[in-house]
């Protein structure tokens, strides 16, 4: 019997009540928002639960949203895989702008340590408890966190590149 | 003398001050890489070491950050691929292809068959070159000279392939949404033929070479196991994962491109060692052979090799020299001024180490909000310090080669 997204939804709420919510079908994925603070809870759960079983965290990643609300300013997105049924899922949660922190799943997952390092590294999230959170990809002495928005790829400065005859603006070019 | 190499706050200083053995010899640190021929790319590992054994592993990556995602939050789609050539730059046409089908799938284009069967062939050309090298690779680090050289005429053979398809080489940038740039030439077909023709004969002679060759199983057999449940908790996937005993392999769990038609065995191992790994690599191989002539089999009549999807494909140039409409196409895709949905997509596929993800966001905007490579390697390389304690030197070079870890994709 395949797992259906019923299922998941239905005992997802049965467990954690209002803290997941959003549920909805992307595309190919199914993918709902859950609660910044049950994070390690709800992973663990759906690691564990007999009938879910989502055994493999495939990918863990931030985005930034500076123009969000300020408890919504970094989203930390998990993929999960159940190889069972052949299942994958989204989980995305919402966190402070101004003091992302959220609780390591590195204890859950061994596969996180060097992921949530990366998503430390490039937006500054604090992954309260991680066993060895530094930078990753990039050198120790660096200051800023580079994926934000707010750091541009290019000088800002530059006269040379006139974007406004191609309707841009500063964000999107 | 370790004080010279380490700052005297580091972890392992203390240890060793800490820690003297009985015979009142002492533990040492060694350097391996960042530049040392033997660990094939730019990886760093400060080992603590008992004599030749290791104790401890500390590696530091990122030494060839490119900051590619970062680029791709400022780029068009077209301008993006390039980026996805330099990860695994032994397998590129695979990143290629799975960028691709990512924005497919976030502009629902249906490539039409005969296109999906010539991605499946490059693709798996790409799969066997990959494992050729990393195969003949640690023939290498075991002291086998021979299989590398004796091989490696065949990535030219697969080279020169991909050169009669897109004209490059290496960084492929082959390709377009919907399909290929231009169809395939007769030429393409012909060489592929010929390699089909060869390269079997020369595999199973370096199998030969390998497989039950005395040195090359003492260095290998036993050497850097892991367990599944160790490896699916490290995130393997790939020919690493399926070598300690999993068959998860995304061409059979989401097919895409028309795998599904075709029919192949996931080779797994046993006990996840260095061994198991050569000898899955070994028969992916195979399969793969075998997959590229079925596609060749079962090519649809015609000449189809791209969807028709005038927004998002570029005119025959030379229409964009002579008809109005193409032109607007043309400057428009150039400058990356398409129509792009607002969504989030992931689209997996199964590069020549493991399950290759993209990760979109898409605003609407002309670049992506963000973009995320989940790259196989960045992910089952931290495994390595636990795969080589209590190993040898000798034997961590062996474990590095055979897992295949590409630089360029663990650093992105």
């Amino acid at each position: 019997m395949a797992l259906e997204n019923t299922d998941i939804q239905d005992k997802l709420t049965e467990t954690f009540g209002e803290y997941v919510f959003h549920f909805n079908q992307e595309k190919d994925i199914f993918s709902f928002e859950v609660a910044a603070d049950k994070i390690t809870a709800i992973i663990l759960f759906l690691k564990n639960d007999p009938l879910l079983r989502f055994n493999f965290l495939t990918d863990l990643c931030g985005i930034h949203y500076p123009d969000n609300e300020v408890d919504r300013q970094f989203t930390i997105v998990y993929h999960m895989h159940n190889w069972y049924d052949n299942k994958r899922i989204k989980i995305k949660t919402f966190i402070n702008g101004e003091k992302p922190e959220i609780k390591t799943i590195s204890n859950i997952f061994l596969s996180a340590n060097w992921m949530e390092r990366e998503t430390f590294d490039f937006y500054g999230v604090d992954f309260i408890g991680h066993p060895q959170l530094k930078r990753i990809l990039n050198m120790d002495e660096m200051i800023s966190f580079p994926m934000r928005k707010e750091f541009p790829l290019e000088d800002g400065g530059r006269t040379d590149k006139d974007d406004r005859f191609f309707g841009r603006t500063i964000d999107n070019c | 003398m370790s004080e010279l190499l380490l700052p005297p706050e580091h972890r392992y200083a203390k240890i060793i001050k800490e820690k003297l053995n009985e015979d009142g010899s002492e533990l040492s640190i060694l350097n391996l890489g960042p530049t040392h021929p033997a660990t094939h790319g730019i990886f760093q590992n400060i080992l603590l070491m008992d004599g030749e054994r290791i104790l401890e592993a500390e590696p530091t990556i990122g030494y060839i950050h490119r900051a590619f995602e970062k680029i791709a939050e400022n780029r068009p789609f077209y301008q993006i691929t390039p980026l996805t050539d330099r990860m695994n730059y032994c397998s590129s046409p695979i990143n290629n292809m799975g960028w691709w089908m990512t924005l497919e799938k976030l502009l629902d284009i249906e490539v039409p068959k005969r296109a999906q069967y010539l991605r499946v062939i490059v693709m798996e050309l790409a799969r066997i070159t990959d494992h050729l090298i990393c195969n003949s690779i640690l023939g290498v680090d075991t002291g086998a000279y021979t299989g590398f050289l004796y091989v490696f005429q065949f990535r030219e053979k697969v080279y020169e392939i991909y050169e009669e398809i897109c004209g490059a080489r290496l960084t492929t940038n082959m390709g377009r949404i919907g399909g290929f740039e231009r169809d395939w030439s007769p030429e393409a077909f012909r060489k592929l033929d010929v390699f089909l023709e060869e390269f079997p004969v020369a595999w199973k002679e370096f199998e030969n070479l390998f497989e039950r060759n005395r040195i090359f199983m003492d260095r290998t057999i036993n050497v850097g196991a892991i367990s599944a449940e160790k490896a699916i908790s490290y995130g393997f996937t790939g020919p690493n994962l399926r070598a300690a005993g999993v068959d998860y392999d995304v061409r059979v769990a989401q097919p895409y491109s028309s795998y599904e038609d075709f029919d192949f065995i996931i080779p797994v191992g046993k006990s996840g060692d260095t061994y198991d790994r050569f000898c899955v690599r070994n028969a992916e191989v195979w399969e793969s052979i075998s997959i590229i002539r079925q596609a060749l089999a079962k090519m649809p009549e015609g000449n189809d090799f791209h969807a028709d999807v005038p927004d998002y494909y570029l005119p025959p140039k030379e229409d964009v020299y002579t008809s109005m409409e193409s032109l607007i196409y043309h400057f428009k895709i150039v400058m990356g001024e398409v129509p792009v949905p607002v969504a989030e997509i992931y689209h997996p596929v199964e590069g020549g180490n493991g399950e290759l993800g993209f990760y979109l966001v898409t605003d609407g905007s002309r670049t992506p909000y963000r973009l995320h490579f989940r790259r196989p390697c960045f992910i089952y390389y931290q495994a390595y310090p636990e795969m080589i304690k209590g190993a040898l030197l000798s034997d961590a070079i062996v474990i590095l080669s055979s897992l295949n870890v590409i630089a360029g994709e663990l650093d992105a």
